[in-house]
């Protein structure tokens, strides 16, 4: 049994924005030509004197965004994470990030599914460089439900915050009534076996992949992290606690990302052997998204191909075990 | 002499021994402390006197009003010179200078709103201060305030890309309201060698800056950035805008009121030692004896 496909970030985007523009008069949005990607045009048909066209200058666009903040406004950004964080970078640390001026990067687009546009839409280590950044508060919500919470949750943040979106419909995880707690981890599924940490749109992947492990006989705990920055250190030490073995899947690097942070506090708070899949430390390549999840080890079914290997090979309590997140580099 | 924290109006002598003073407290902070980028400093600092002596509606006993004037000082290398206008101005002690770029203090070698009250936006990273003034003027405009918008550039910092984005974007919005100034001393950190190592070549050929910021659609009003008669002029002039933004191409001498730092591309970032202190101490029109400083 696998998770329902739910509505896609983007439309929940342009949505909820909208909808909170309608609540708080000092939100605008700032859109780098993408409008009718991101669906900012949601935005735009409900709050044409708020929405700003800032053309193809993401550079300025988020410059742009300071100064507005600065006089009281709370801009929402609306392109891709490749023209919301890697682009403007310079503007994000100087002009946003140290001087805590109130805007929300809101990129999509994130991780593969980038409409097929391949690798220079596809930006895999977004939260690497945002969750090392002062002062940013990094969200990667999992479905169209929490998306929704994050955004209303975002708007009532006095700071810079950054929300990875993906692209496409992804699989519905939670059900209206939930609640997104800032800075807290989401225990999804118990198990003593093994502790499989998640974030983003891959969530929904590993609690597929966890039902399909139970039916092999591994049990296995899921947590959902969809806040990255700050993190929840009580939850990962304690859910760590619970099987002695972790596991982190993200889709995007190992490096620095989800992975790197787990690995980063069970280090220091409680050593537990620790395998992290993702990209193998390699750049994206446009195919379709079920191809793209295959290819790199994402799906739900090639992530529980890869736990059960580990726990029927058994990585052992000593010794050096192959690390299962280099493999996609000979692919 | 001068009250330190009124503001002067148009009275073009008063506002000379503002600058006058104000050039003082560069050199002196920039000796005392070690640090900072003189040469960018003072060649701005007619300019700060203007904007903030004359021009600028704020309120240094209430650095938060929401309806005062915005500057951001894109060229946040300059701070020395900013940082000397807001003391002068009334922002805080000018005895606060002398903590210019140490630990802990709200005069950070590259202005930090986050410390100093008065600093409308942190800069630095050159061609970044433009995009701000811009946000902040769109955005004063979406909230229906009146109140305008000056960010200060360096000649140099136009060969940024990111300040064409924000030139662009400004012109297409039609900010009548936002001001940009060049402070075009014709001279960056190093630049392109011209006939000897010493000869440094102009950031950009003469003409060049008039001729992009008007293509990219502003009204560009071209002065002596020294001559305060000129400076309070072209203010003037740009208050007046009507559905496009005014830059301010000021043409500047790096270094300005030191003989031997003027037109000297080595004064961008450079202490001046004992001797050199004295001597422009001395041209500047303060008395420096050992051991105690005696103001003229």
């Amino acid at each position: 049994m696998t998770l329902p496909m739910g509505r896609a970030m983007r439309e929940v985007f342009g949505e909820t924005v909208s909808e909170l523009a309608n609540q708080d008069q000092r939100i605008v949005m700032l859109d780098g030509d993408l409008g009718s990607s991101t669906r900012g045009e949601i935005f735009q048909r409900a709050h044409v004197d708020r929405y700003f066209q800032m053309g193809i200058a993401e550079q300025n666009m988020l410059g742009v965004a300071a100064g507005m903040a600065s006089v009281g406004l709370i801009p929402y950004i609306s392109t891709f994470v490749a023209f919301a964080v890697i682009r403007p970078l310079d503007q994000i640390r100087v002009l946003i990030a140290q001087p805590r001026l109130n805007v929300k990067i809101t990129a999509g687009y994130a991780g593969l599914f980038t409409g097929r546009a391949g690798k220079t839409h596809q930006v895999v280590d977004d939260i690497s460089i945002m969750r090392a950044m002062p002062n940013m508060v990094t969200l990667s919500p999992a479905d169209d439900t929490e998306t929704a919470e994050v955004l209303r949750w975002s708007a009532t943040y006095q700071g810079p915050v950054y929300v990875r979106l993906v692209r496409d419909a992804t699989q519905h995880l939670f059900d209206s009534g939930y609640t997104f707690q800032f800075g807290a981890a989401v225990a999804l599924r118990d198990g003593s076996d093994v502790t499989l940490i998640s974030t983003g749109a891959q969530t929904p992947r590993v609690v597929d992949a966890a039902e399909t492990l139970a039916a092999r006989g591994f049990q296995a705990g899921v947590l959902h992290v969809p806040t990255i920055k700050p993190l929840d250190v009580q939850a990962i030490v304690q859910a760590a606690e619970r099987s002695n073995l972790v596991v982190t899947i993200e889709e995007h690097t190992v490096i620095g990302g989800l992975g790197g942070a787990i690995a980063e506090t069970l280090s220091e708070h409680r050593p537990t052997r620790l395998f992290r899949i993702g990209l193998a430390d390699v750049f994206g390549q446009s195919a379709s998204n079920d191809d793209l999840l295959e290819a790199y080890g994402l799906s739900a079914n090639r992530v529980a191909d890869r736990i059960s290997a580990l726990m029927t090979s058994g990585p052992g309590r000593s010794g050096p075990a192959q690390p299962i997140s280099t493999e996609e580099r000979e692919r | 002499m001068v009250i330190q924290g009124e503001a002067v109006g148009d009275d073009v002598a008063r506002l000379e021994e503002v600058a006058r003073r104000i050039r003082i407290e560069i050199v002196r902070t920039v000796h005392k402390t070690g640090v900072g980028h003189m040469g960018g400093s003072l060649s701005e600092a007619d300019l700060l006197t203007a904007l903030y002596f004359r021009e600028l509606k704020v309120r240094p006993e209430e650095p938060d009003w929401a309806d005062r004037d915005r500057f951001v000082l894109s060229k946040g290398h300059a701070s020395v010179g900013l940082y000397a206008t807001l003391a002068v101005r009334g922002y805080f002690p000018v005895a606060e200078l002398l903590t210019f770029d140490s630990l802990g203090s709200r005069l950070q070698g590259h202005p930090d709103m986050t410390r100093l009250p008065g600093l409308d936006m942190s800069t630095g990273s050159l061609g970044l201060g433009i995009s701000a003034a811009v946000g902040i003027a769109l955005g004063s405009r979406t909230l229906g305030r009146t109140n305008r918008t000056y960010a200060l550039l360096g000649d140099g910092e136009c060969q940024e890309g990111s300040v064409w984005e924000a030139a662009f974007v400004a012109a297409r919005y039609g900010l009548d309201q936002l001001v940009a100034i060049v402070d075009h001393n014709r001279l960056q950190q190093y630049g392109w060698q011209g006939d000897t190592p010493e000869h440094r070549l102009p950031p950009e050929a003469p003409g060049e800056l008039r001729d992009k910021w008007s293509a990219f659609g502003w009204r560009v009003i071209e002065i002596d950035g020294h001559h305060m008669a000129s400076i309070l002029d072209a203010l003037s002039q740009a208050r007046s805008a009507q559905g496009r933004p005014v830059a301010i191409i000021a043409t500047t001498v790096k270094g300005k009121g030191v003989s031997f730092a003027e037109g000297r591309y080595e004064w961008h970032v450079r202490v001046p030692n004992a001797d050199e202190y004295a001597l422009a101490m001395r041209e500047l029109g303060e008395t420096v004896r050992a051991g105690q400083e005696v103001r003229s």
